[in-house]
């Protein structure tokens, strides 16, 4: 079975985001990593393949700059080969066009499967998938906790508010997995050094066919109008515990009138 | 100027209409002349009856077989393309309303706007806003294409107050596709006490509670308090507690009046959930942990010191 799993790469989560003053978009310039929120897609996507007994798993990345670092660290993941769609077009990029430029790489992959996250750690809309999927024609699956693909029809325990639901669908089909559907593995030694001889297929917006004003800034039809920083909430008062530190709770749940 | 029409995708929490939808209904109600509402579900008419008492004047019902995305994205598509479009859909950021609006855009051609906690509109210009790193920024942004304009809105971000009162009108959207997902089982978590996003008092755990069993100490202390227990995702994906105690970006949004931080550092994806609450008390034994930023009350400790104690003192009163 052939696998897609769309990665997205991201500004290291860890260090402040910023927008560029000019632009208003997210500041990307910097080394970008693989979401971790992907992670648990590749993962899943290795398993599915494992049990299936053959095929394998492409990544398929959108990103302004020709960045593959998250890239490689799906592929030391076990993944076999990557398509990264490559432009400074797609700077300004939002949901829609995203999902049009990668549904168009995607279909070169010709996947019976394509996995994502239900949403990215940056950008999170959370509408990317379901408009991947849209736009192949595929049934989707979001919010899914796990899958078991048998006969070609995926069957998925998809989150919802009250608990989750057993639901399925026949291949071709895209499916959003949730954090924690699977452990992703660590690469080891071996796998990082064998990805860096896998192939990474670098296109740009003209080679999957698509016009320039339907991706980036011009595509996505939007402009944002105002940035201000947000009211701060005040810290109160802390205290070090010192054994009795209880009783400030108690007093503090009396002045609220919960006790 | 007020715009004319606009839709709400309702969706119901039970069988009563969700908080999360009669928080948008009646914003949309302040914006517009008329709110309609698309509803694929149970008790059609009860429904109704409800979103009416919100001002909304009439009712599009969608039969639905498997998951809502292609079936009432067609049967809102088919509606327009007869003539009979609005300015503007609002969905709450949700499972289900994600699933549609995405579905929607493609087939309208229409950008979304996500996860806003604001709406404005200003001539014939609307924009929205979302708050951005943690809350820290706020972003407006404007629509610059045709409409109907597409935009979900996070939970709690408006306050849902009955008016306008009808009675809605009930008519079938019929839609035009049902997609090949077919839902077999439907599994509901039981629970007892108050609703997580609706308790007035969460005491949440995270990962410095050191192991599954610990959690207890939240559950006990938030029974004593008549609360909802709530968690990080730090142990919702260690398998810890389900999902659905999730506070955060990816979990629920909850303001209740007192927040209770056990073992949380505080990451911006955590307060997005959680920092609107009216009081914070954390206890944390990092005194640099970002928590205590924003806490009313916090409380440099070890939580197995802390809670045993103040769990025994609630209990003797
Ligand atoms: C896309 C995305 C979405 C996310 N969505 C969410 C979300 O919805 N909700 C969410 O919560 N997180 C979310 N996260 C994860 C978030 O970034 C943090 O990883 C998570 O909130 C951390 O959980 P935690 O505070 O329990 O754990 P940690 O960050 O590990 O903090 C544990 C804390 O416990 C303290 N501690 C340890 N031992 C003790 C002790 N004995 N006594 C007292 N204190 C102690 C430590 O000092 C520390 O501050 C998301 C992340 C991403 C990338
Ligand atoms: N630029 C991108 N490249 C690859 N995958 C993406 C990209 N943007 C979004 N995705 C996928 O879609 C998911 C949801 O993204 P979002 O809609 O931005 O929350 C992500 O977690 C990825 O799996």
């Amino acid at each position: 079975m052939n696998v897609v799993v769309c990665v997205k790469q991201i500004p290291d989560p860890a260090s402040p985001g910023a927008l560029d003053p000019s632009t208003n978009y997210l500041k990307r310039d910097g080394k970008l990593i693989l979401d971790d929120s992907d992670a648990y897609g590749v993962e899943m996507a290795l398993q599915l393949v494992t049990n299936a007994g053959g095929g394998e798993v492409t990544l398929v990345s959108m990103a302004p700059n020709d960045e593959t670092s998250g890239l490689r660290t799906g592929l030391a993941m076990g993944a076999a080969k990557a398509i990264l769609v490559s432009d400074p077009s797609l700077a300004g990029s939002d949901a829609l066009g995203t999902a049009k430029v990668l549904a168009a790489a995607i279909k070169r992959a010709e996947p019976e499967l394509v996995i994502a996250a239900t949403e990215s750690s940056d950008g999170y809309t959370g509408t990317v998938p379901e408009q991947i999927a849209a736009i192949l024609g595929f049934p989707s699956i979001t919010f899914a906790k796990s899958i078991v693909i048998a006969d070609g029809v995926a069957k998925v325990d998809r989150q919802t508010e009250a608990g989750y639901d057993e639901v399925s669908a026949p291949l071709p089909a895209l499916i959003s997995v949730t954090a924690g559907v699977v452990e992703p593995r660590y690469p080891s030694f071996k796998g990082i050094m064998a990805a860096k001889s896998k192939p990474v297929d670098t296109i740009t917006v003209a080679d999957l066919g698509l016009a320039a004003d339907q991706v980036g800034a011009a595509g996505a039809r939007q402009e944002i109008v105002s940035v201000v920083a947000a009211e701060e909430r005040q810290a109160g008062e802390i205290i070090e515990d010192d054994g009795e530190s209880h009783l400030k709770i108690v007093q503090f749940l009396e002045s609220q009138k919960v006790l | 100027m007020a715009l004319n029409t606009i839709w709400v995708h309702a969706e119901v929490g039970g069988d009563k209409p969700s908080s999360i939808t009669l928080e948008i209904i009646t914003k949309a109600r302040a914006l517009a002349d008329k709110v309609e509402a698309f509803y694929a579900g149970d008790n059609a008419e009860a429904v109704a009856a409800e979103l009416g008492k919100y001002g909304v004047s009439k009712v599009y019902t969608v039969a639905t077989e498997g998951l809502q995305g292609i079936p009432v994205a067609s049967a809102m598509v088919a509606q327009i393309e007869g003539g009979n479009a609005p300015d503007l859909i609002m969905f709450g950021s949700t499972y289900d309303g994600r699933d549609v609006l995405a579905r929607l855009s493609v087939a309208l051609d229409r950008p979304v706007l996500t996860n806003n906690n604001d709406i404005a509109v200003e001539g014939d210009e609307v924009r929205v806003t979302t708050s951005i790193f943690g809350g820290a920024t706020n972003l407006t942004t404007a629509f610059r294409c045709e409409t109907p304009h597409l935009a979900s809105f996070r939970p709690k971000s408006f306050a849902a107050e009955p008016g306008g009162e009808t009675t809605a009108e009930v008519v079938a959207a019929e839609p035009t596709e049902q997609g090949k997902v077919t839902v077999h089982e439907r599994h509901v978590e039981e629970h007892s006490g108050p609703i997580l996003d609706e308790a007035s008092l969460v005491v949440s755990g995270g990962r410095g509670l050191g192991e599954a069993e610990k959690f207890e100490l939240v559950e006990t202390l938030a029974k004593l308090l008549k609360g909802a227990p709530g968690a990080s995702r730090a142990i919702v994906d260690a398998g810890w507690v389900p999902y659905s105690y999730q506070v955060g970006q990816t979990g629920k949004v909850v303001k209740p009046n007192v927040y209770i931080a056990v073992g949380i550092s505080g990451a911006t994806q955590h307060m997005v959930g959680m920092k609107g609450s009216k009081t914070i008390i954390a206890i944390n034994k990092d005194p640099e942990a970002p928590i205590f930023g924003i806490a009313d009350l916090g409380i440099i400790g070890d939580v197995h010191k802390v809670m045993p104690k103040l769990i025994e003192a609630l209990q003797a009163r």
